[in-house]
């Protein structure tokens, strides 16, 4: 999709991080990650609120300069060569970063002469992008009044207009509805199905399975794993028997009825009174176990089963805490609005 | 404003100023078509104005007596024109704290882009929107009685000291909008700082009215300055060069100031 840039890139990846760190004052959001990301391949970088996630991407794109450690981008060091960063990547942010004012169109067109393009280069470009993201019909409205999800497809577009090598995904579809994030995972799908490079930042860990080839989990500042989706998955030990008690009072009686079953402690959440409990390759006699020791206690459960491990569990297993957890000791500087969870995770 | 351009790497040094002019008039166009597209911006720096003039003209003007023999609408448009050209730098620090906000400058950031041409660009748009409602002013004012009275070249001199005037509290603007970064604080201090600037001066009353511990105020701050030069050059029979020279040295002090700051703020904005 993309021509080869001229600078030293050759055969490395197109994405390298050793060792890098960034403070903020007595915060510290990035506390020496590495990351490798070879071309053509999506990397989904997983964490909550606050993991450093965004203080990564604002490095690799030239937004911010790392305290130490080392950033490279097509082979080109960010800190000492930003300029030929910048001409290779695109970035499309947590929230749409258009002129609301302008339509589509002239968002775009703008976009495109700001990377040098000529007046009908910019402008075929511009209906070439709209067609793709599905923007044709609403092109010449102004962007104020796209849907959410408009906004952020035109966002996405106007990442894409310099045609770059690679492309840096921070939450893109935190805030949107859930049919409006399946749309934008389509999209991003037949984007990296053309090739494109991308780093992909999420707090939902079934966008990560969904879209990315290789997927790193940091929290607090910290790479703490990385593997493929199943092989994270793997990392749980196996499959998952998961039930919620209505009545919060018999939890901790559910949870000494089904002890002697798992191969760990089981994880309550109090608020919603779902119970979990890695069962390794015991499976189904696992789950009949579990039922016989529920029904002796007397203890009542719905939505009783057995099922495969979802990366909120790797998240458990890996950092003790859930996915969702706020952070509030490393959020980033400058109290930028992060936009809420939306509906798609824990709910049903 | 010097080209510090994005590009380190091929293109020439040639090649990355006509880029920073460029992307200078690709962001001042951008910035026009929003204000045209925004009516609450048009009300804000046209039709304010002209009621300002109006309520000075017909309502207070009648009770203010100035020295000389000086029409009140005389005395009174040179002061207008530099409160409008004040004014419409509120526009700027808004502008700038929203694209802030909204991502829109750490897209650019991230662009091959003249790193210049976002604040070059916001300067050049702000400025030829303030000299539009300048000369709107300025017509209103002759329809109301106001005229020219020292002949056509101090009159221009009067409306490109005023735009310069405006570029200067711009860059003031510019600089609290990237500084503060967030549009409600900016809406809430913008215009606190420049009401007492503007009315504490000689723009709309002769400062001999006041008290005396006013007057120790209004005869010695730069907007008087500014204004007296203007009054001087629309009206002629003024003293005009200690004014004159007062508002230069005052305007450029603004600039060697501001102008930094800005580009500093804007480098570290996001």
């Amino acid at each position: 999709m993309s021509p080869s840039s001229s600078g030293p890139a050759g055969a490395g990846p197109a994405i390298l991080v050793q060792g890098l760190t960034k403070s903020f004052g007595d915060v510290h959001a990035l506390r020496g990650i590495d990351l490798s990301v070879p071309r053509g391949t999506v990397l989904g970088v997983l964490g909550p609120n606050g993991a450093g996630k965004t203080t990564a991407v604002r490095i690799l794109t030239t937004l911010l300069r790392p305290d130490g450690g080392r950033a490279e981008v097509e082979g080109h060091d960010v800190v000492r060569e930003p300029a030929a960063v910048r001409r290779s990547i695109g970035l499309s942010g947590q929230s749409a970063a258009i002129q609301e004012e302008l339509t589509g169109r002239e968002n775009l067109e703008i976009i495109g002469r700001l990377y040098h393009l000529s007046w009908p280069t910019a402008r075929s470009r511009a209906a070439d992008l709209l067609k793709q993201f599905d923007l044709v019909d609403a092109a010449d409205r102004p962007a104020k009044n796209f849907s959410g999800g408009m906004q952020r497809r035109l966002d996405l577009a106007a990442s894409l207009v310099g045609q770059p090598q690679v492309l840096f995904l921070d939450e893109p579809t935190t805030g949107l509805d859930p049919r409006s994030r399946l749309g934008m995972w389509d999209i991003i799908r037949s984007l990296v199905a053309a090739g494109t490079t991308t780093l992909l930042t999420t707090q939902y860990l079934d966008e990560a399975d969904e879209l990315a080839d290789e997927i790193v989990v940091i929290d607090r500042g910290l790479v703490i794993a990385s593997g493929t989706a199943e092989e994270l998955k793997g990392r749980v030990g196996g499959d998952v028997v998961e039930f919620t008690v209505p009545d919060r009072r018999r939890v901790a009686d559910a949870v000494a009825a089904i002890a002697q079953v798992g191969n760990g402690e089981p994880h309550v959440d109090t608020e919603t009174g779902v119970v979990s409990l890695g069962v390794g390759g015991g499976g189904s006699d696992a789950l009949i176990q579990a039922v016989r020791g529920l029904d002796g206690a007397g203890v009542e459960t719905r939505g009783l089963a057995l099922r495969r491990p979802s990366l909120d569990d790797v998240f458990l297993a890996l950092t003790g805490h859930a996915a969702e957890d706020e952070e509030p000791q490393s959020r980033r500087r400058g109290g930028r609005r992060k936009a809420r969870n939306d509906t798609a995770k824990g709910e049903s | 404003m010097t080209a510090v351009a994005a590009q380190g790497g091929a293109p020439g040094s040639l090649a990355r100023a006509r880029w920073a002019v460029t992307d200078t008039l690709t962001i001042t166009r951008r910035n026009l078509l929003v204000w045209m597209r925004v009516p609450a911006y048009i009300v804000f720096t046209v039709i304010q104005p002209v009621m300002f003039v109006l309520l000075f003209r017909y309502v207070f003007g009648g009770a203010i007596k100035v020295p000389g023999r000086i029409p009140y609408v005389d005395f009174l448009m040179p002061g207008i024109i530099a409160q409008t050209a004040a004014f419409a730098t509120f526009g700027t620090a808004i502008a700038l704290a929203q694209e802030l906000k909204k991502g829109v400058i750490d897209r650019l950031k991230s662009m091959p882009m003249a790193r210049s041409a976002v604040l070059a660009g916001r300067l050049v748009a702000d400025t030829g929107r303030m000299l539009v409602t300048i000369l709107i002013v300025v017509g209103v004012g002759y329809a109301v009685g106001f005229r020219f009275r020292n002949g056509a070249v101090p009159a221009v001199g009067m409306v490109v000291l005023a735009t310069v005037f405006g570029l200067a509290i711009c860059c003031i603007s510019a600089y609290t909008g990237l500084a503060i970064g967030d549009e409600e604080s900016v809406q809430a201090f913008g215009l606190i700082w420049l009401f007492p600037v503007t009315f504490l001066s000689s723009a709309f009353v002769p400062i001999s009215t006041m008290p005396g511990w006013l007057q120790a105020f209004a005869n010695n701050q730069p907007v008087t300055f500014v204004i007296d030069t203007m009054r001087a050059l629309a009206l002629g029979h003024l003293p005009i060069e200690a004014n004159l020279l007062k508002s230069v040295a005052c305007l450029a002090a603004v600039f060697i100031v501001f102008l930094p700051l800005a580009v500093r703020a804007y480098r570290r904005a996001g």
